[in-house]
């Protein structure tokens, strides 16, 4: 570091101040842990949340009380009828204020009156036996959580029922004194929340940073400069406008849609257990991409992907959406008991299903009924049922299409499918698809969830607390969707906006967007969040407008400039007084990188690709079987986008796994988002990455009169988006010198237009030099993110 | 989501260095030292209030050979002369009690009955029972303690191997190794905690395959995931720099970076920049330390031939284990190795007999070799498959060859050092070989162990993810206390 060398005394101070400044830190770390305990889903539970927090006024059943109830209680005081402790509930009204036992005056909760009720006195016991939670669960209450309870039974222990299983309301959009603060509705209801808490909202983000941030968030890849360029340079009212209609238009919005839907479908080139042998499920991939651009309503989309095959009059496009249904994993391994596997498949349906679409954890409810929701074990196989009518194999063989399955020649392409992209070397595929071809198998409660261990017969149901499944809807999965679309549900379109509100603001107004549940992060914007379900359902589920309101509010053209007051005052962003500075996903990190060396070749759909990896990846713990050896495509497929990438479950692809890509052996509704070492490493020495750097610097390097400087700038801007400013482009100018004079024979130039350029008489060192920091500027905090 | 407790580890590294009169400069060279470290790990919010570890460990690491595909424990461990007597008799079903099979012997229709071709005798003061194939092991059996009596509930690979790993047959959870990183952090700022190596086995080289899953950190931050250490130039995958760029120019290029970073840092306030300087210094030194751990050109001649010839072979068990004691000096938490190859369906003498001299020697030579640098008493080795083989033959029995099926009721598994009594065997199983008949130990019993071993209490280390605590026992799981030395 320059700062080093000029300064060596505070460079030797440091040194030996390194491990007191560490136990400092870390007591100050630990003594601040209670405060600062959230979870990787999001979820701030109360005990840890009460960081310099004081008791409310008026405790709030949802928000103060039931999330406690839920953590430390119901585990013995909850639904599960086969562990429930004395005969007490917590978690229903009837149950939480009923007489304990036969005695007369033995209350949990007496409203009002904390000295008769029980629920106090074991909760403040000091006596072992009697304290609540018992020693042996290993939970306990902070004094905060046991004056919230005591505090709530003393102001009447007013009673509602979970959030989400009440019906959404639309209530009025909040006003705003201020109302040029405000674009639309959305930044009412931010808005309002914020003055709340004493905050306002940042000022806009540059433009050159809201260009960027909108490409990523919209079609994940970044502007071109002529775009930006274009940008910078409208002046007129509506620019902003004109860039979102014009992304919203283009067909990489499908694909980057597409890319998120593809976590949620668990979607894979190969099968997943043991041998992981491949399969041709990229058809239906090409469909989801389709259907994004198409803007096909999200009731419809859905319906056809749960249900095609029974629509009226099933169109074949209708049926080939039903992959989604069979991009669960599926076993050849020799010697597996059939049953087991095939229960395990309609298993991962059932949580799929529920955990995408309704944000309920129902697999919980497999082997009991569920600990925390009002799910049994009962209504958990009653929905189980409607995938369970599937005539299918437990064990597939070598080289089989497992059955059903659907041929798709040229012929249905031209006619019916001219959204998959087959190219001529392939005559056919069959797709794996859904049919109830199996209609008289019947559905037991499965004890302890095991295969071979049928309890009582179940028919078709739903869990009851959400909406119960009435004779009025088709008792098979097309009733279901349309189960999930009525208007009573109180789910479906709540958690359809939710994932929306991550996709846009990098965390859901519920931030753990796949369980709604009672153990679930609770909505930070409730209102708000009704608001967009009640809209998007108004509106006939237009997906790009509800997208497009997202993005036209202040809220998500905020700055991500972030004080130190504000990180204490909302460290999680919670309130988005700033917009999230997210990082680009692992898909965007390739693409931007292969998008602005000019690399990147877009062709939408087709068979799945094989770019670069390391050497011998397939080939270490392959068994002989099916998928030995990784053969690397050539030509074009080597810079396709990154959701073309082929994916093996078992062995997935290593540099998008380092980046958090989700392993596709189950749905996955949310990613981490993590920083490691190894991530450093990828972006460092990625052959694919320094390709993308050496090519793009040739590029600039081409045009010869251009200045260093000037050269610099472009690659920097192309690569963030933004333009470097002076003292930058010196940072860099010293370091482009440095590796300059640093060249000698010994690196290796072998890009063929490197070499071209060497020949025309441009000195090896510039080439080799300009490489480089290219290489740097894409490992700048900048480069993966989004802006 | 880890943003608030960086947000104080910033802000308590700024405030300290702002009082102290220090540059933004600074900021960075303290961010330097945390990436694996315990000060991150001691800040990961959801561990608070577990104060791990529980109680003292024995062990500070854990060296897992894990014998992938089910070593026949009768041909290794389990002496069951019962089995020569009666070969070629039929299974009694008072024996098999109506146990499942898996489909390739269900369809057969007699279960010939079959002992081992190799001959068994009683080692060392403890008087442990090994066969001829393990003449090495057999030398060290008063440092090793024997479960005789493992039993899992999975009978097919994939579930099986998975189960061990992460203490549930379907994918998704944390392996063992990502628990361990998780709860008790890095001893060590230059190496992942949690490192795997992988070597395929001569008897049956083309064997069930592994799965990265198995070494994957599940719903735990990726900081925890298994980091695969292979033969071959780039040991850790894109660590090898590009050809020609030498280490000076790679440190002048993070400088830069950071100077950068820093300044962005400056203007945007986010915490995460820091933390993303950190790794990139990591980063910089895995290239170093991974490269020297992986040389073993300083070792000397009396060690590779402790070893055998085979250690010099990158990709070999024999150098994987020269290795795991190698990052066993290092300090880290969890070396994970795998051998392939253990599926001996058929021609198992043959098979096996490779199969044993892939292993013997070397695993000797770890235990030996730990034992003499004083390593051996807080690292825990734990050998083993994920489950055990029939005993009756799978396809012909003829005079000199049969093969065995998979079998989940009973096998063996040995560990030694970090608190286990040497010496020992645990648990018995019939004449026959097919059942317990004393002292059953569950794949959940082993892990809990292993975890008692290293300090944690395994009911009480859990984390909570979409709504449930989840933990490596899942919700059983028992310490074998009798194990413990």
């Amino acid at each position: 570091m320059n700062t080093k060398k000029k300064n060596k005394p505070y460079v030797l101070f440091l040194y030996f101040m390194i491990p007191f400044l560490l136990v400092l830190m870390y007591k100050y770390v630990t003594k601040n842990k209670q405060a600062t305990y959230i979870s990787l889903d999001g979820t701030i539970t109360t005990s840890e949340a009460n960081f310099q927090q004081e008791i409310p006024e008026t405790i709030d059943y949802i928000f103060d009380v039931k999330p406690i109830l839920s953590d430390r209680c119901y585990l013995c005081h909850g639904p599960d009828d086969g562990t429930r402790e004395a005969n007490l509930r917590l978690d229903t009204k009837e149950g939480a204020f009923a007489a304990l036992g036969k005695s007369i005056k033995h209350y949990a909760i007496v409203a009002g009156d904390t000295l008769a009720s029980k629920l106090v006195e074991r909760i403040n016991t000091k006596d072992n036996i009697k304290q609540m939670p018992p020693e042996d669960s290993n939970l306990s209450l902070s004094d905060y959580e046991k004056k919230i309870l005591t505090k709530w039974i003393e102001q009447g222990a007013v009673w509602k029922e979970h959030w989400a299983f009440v019906l959404p309301e639309k209530s009025q959009i909040p006003s705003i004194k201020n109302d040029s603060l405000t674009a639309n509705e959305i930044d009412n209801f931010i808005i309002q929340k914020l003055t709340q808490q004493n905050l306002a909202p940042s000022k806009k983000a540059s433009k050159e940073k809201l260009i960027r941030r909108i490409y990523f968030d919209l079609t994940g890849l970044p502007p071109s400069l002529s775009e930006i360029d274009a940008f910078l340079n409208d002046s007129s009212k509506n620019a902003y406008e004109k860039v979102v209609d014009h992304l919203l238009n283009s067909t990489r919005y499908g694909e980057h849609m597409a890319t998120n839907w593809l976590d949620i479908a668990r979607y894979s080139d190969t099968h997943g257990y043991q041998d992981d042998l491949e399969r041709t499920m990229w058809p239906w991939r090409d469909w989801v991409i389709s259907a994004f651009n198409r803007n096909i309503p999200y009731d419809e989309f859905i319906k056809w992907q749960l249900a095609g095959d029974l629509l009226p009059n099933a169109t074949l496009e209708q049926i080939v959406a039903t992959g989604f249904n069979r991009n669960h994993k599926i076993t050849q391994e020799g010697g597996v008991i059939d049953e087991e596997y095939r229960v395990e498949y309609v298993l991962d349906r059932t949580n799929t299903v529920s955990k995408s679409l309704l944000g309920l954890t129902m697999e919980c409810a497999q082997c009991h009924d569920h600990k925390y929701d009002p799910i049994s074990q009962k209504e958990y196989f009653g929905f189980y049922a409607f995938f369970n009518k599937v005539n299918e194999k437990g064990r597939m063989d070598y080289g089989e299409i497992p059955k059903p399955n659907v041929k798709i020649t040229q012929k249905e392409i031209d006619e019916v499918l001219n959204f998959i992209n087959m190219p001529d070397s392939i005559k056919e595929v069959q797709l794996m698809v859904m049919k109830d071809d199996a209609p008289n198998r019947k559905t037991y409660v499965l004890k302890r969830g095991a295969y071979d261990a049928h309890g009582d017969e179940v028919n078709l149901t739903t869990p009851k607390a959400v909406l119960p499944f009435t004779e009025n809807y088709e008792q098979n999965r097309l009733g279901l969707a349309n189960w999930l679309f009525d208007k009573k549900n109180t789910l479906t379109s709540r958690v359809a906006v939710n994932r929306l509100w991550q996709q846009i603001f990098g965390k859901g107004i519920v931030a753990s967007s796949s369980d709604f549940g009672n153990q679930g992060a609770l909505p930070s914007h409730p209102e708000l969040l009704d608001w967009l379900a009640i809209t998007y359902r108004e509106e006939g589920w237009d997906t790009k407008k509800m997208l497009k309101r997202m993005v036209m509010s202040n809220t998500y053209q905020q700055s991500t400039k972030t004080s130190d007051q504000l990180l204490e005052i909302d460290p999680d962003n919670k309130w988005l007084a700033r917009s999230s500075r997210d990082k680009l996903t692992a898909e965007m990190i390739r693409d931007n990188a292969l998008a602005v060396s000019g690399l990147l070749v877009e062709k939408v759909g087709g068979p799945s690709v094989k770019p670069y990896q390391p050497k011998g990846l397939w080939a270490e713990t392959t068994s002989g079987q099916g998928l030995t050896e990784y053969i690397m495509d050539t030509g074009e497929n080597l810079y396709r986008r990154s959701l073309y990438t082929f994916w093996k479950r078992t062995v997935p692809p290593p540099a998008m796994m380092t980046f958090d890509a989700a392993t596709r052996d189950y749905c996955t509704v949310k990613r981490q988002k993590t920083s490691t070492p190894l991530q450093a490493l990828v972006m460092l020495n990625d052959p694919q990455l320094i390709e993308a750097a050496n090519t793009l610097a040739i590029q600039v390097l081409k045009n010869e009169s251009l200045s260093d400087e000037a050269g610099i700038e472009t690659i920097f801007r192309k690569i963030t988006s933004r333009k470097p400013d002076t003292s930058e482009i010196e940072n860099l100018m010293t370091f482009l010198k440095n590796s300059e004079s640093t060249y000698d024979e010994t690196k290796k130039i072998n890009n063929k237009e490197a070499i071209d350029l060497i020949t025309n008489g441009i000195a090896k060192e510039k080439v080799y030099a300009f490489g480089v920091l290219t290489s740097l500027i894409f490992n700048l905090d900048e480069a993966i993110v989004k802006g | 989501m880890e943003e608030v407790h960086k947000y104080f580890l910033n802000n308590t590294r700024r405030q300290f260095l702002k009082k102290l009169g220090l540059g933004i400069g600074g900021i960075a060279a303290a961010s330097m030292l945390d990436p694996f470290s315990s000060l991150i790990e001691a800040a990961d919010s959801p561990l608070k209030g577990m104060n791990l570890p529980h109680f003292a460990p024995k062990a500070k690491r854990v060296i897992y050979l894990f014998q992938s595909g089910g070593p026949s424990q009768l041909e290794l461990f389990d002496y069951k002369p019962l089995l020569n007597k009666l070969r070629g008799q039929d299974l009694p079903d008072s024996v098999r009690k109506g146990q499942r099979l898996t489909g390739m012997t269900s369809g057969q229709d007699s279960f010939p009955l079959v002992g081992s071709n190799f001959k068994f005798d009683q080692y060392g003061e403890s008087r442990a029972w090994v066969s001829e194939l393990m003449p090495y092991t057999a030398k060290v059996v008063d440092e090793l303690c024997f479960v005789k009596s493992m039993h899992t509930e999975a009978i097919n690979h994939d579930p099986a191997i998975t189960f061990f790993q992460t203490g549930s047959q379907q994918a998704g959870r944390p392996s063992i190794g990502s628990w361990m990183s998780y709860g008790l952090g890095s001893l060590n700022d230059n190496l992942p905690t949690f490192t795997v190596l992988l070597s395929r086995g001569t008897g049956r080289p083309l064997a069930q395959p592994l799965y990265s899953r198995l070494w994957g950190n599940g719903f735990l931050s990726s900081l925890h995931q298994g980091v695969q250490f292979r033969s071959g130039k780039d040991p850790v995958l894109y660590l090898k720099d590009p050809e020609g760029m030498t280490r000076a120019e790679r440190r002048k290029m993070l400088d830069h970076i950071s100077e950068l970073n820093e300044k962005q840092e400056r203007e945007f306030g986010d915490p995460e920049i820091n933390s993303r300087i950190g790794q990139y210094e990591m980063a910089y030194r895995m290239q170093t330390s991974v490269p020297t751990t992986m040389n073993i050109e300083d070792e000397p001649d009396h060690i590779i031939q402790m070893y055998g010839s085979d250690a010099t072979i990158p990709g070999t068990y024999a150098a994987n284990c020269l290795l795991a004691r190698r990052l066993a000096e290092q300090d880290v938490r969890f070396i994970q190795l795998y051998h392939m190859g253990w599926d001996q369906h058929e021609n198992l003498p043959s098979q096996i007999e490779k199969q044993a001299k892939d292993i013997d020697q070397a695993t000797a030579a770890l235990i030996l070799d730990l034992k003499q640098r004083g390593l051996l008493e807080d690292t825990l080795v734990v050998w083993g498959g994920e489950f055990g083989r029939t005993n009756y033959s799978q396809g012909t029995l003829t005079e000199t060859n049969y093969g065995r099926d998979h079998h989940p009721k009973c096998f063996t598994m040995f560990m030694a050092g970090g608190g286990v009594k040497p010496g020992f065997t645990y648990g018995e199983t019939d004449d026959f070989g097919y059942n317990i008949a004393k002292d059953p130990v569950h794949v959940h019993d082993l892990q809990a162990t292993m975890m008692h071993l290293m300090g944690v209490d395994h009911t009480k280390f859990t984390y909570k993810h979409q709504g449930r605590r989840f933990r490596l026992t899942d919700v059983s799981g028992h310490v074998v206390h009798d194990l413990l030395s």
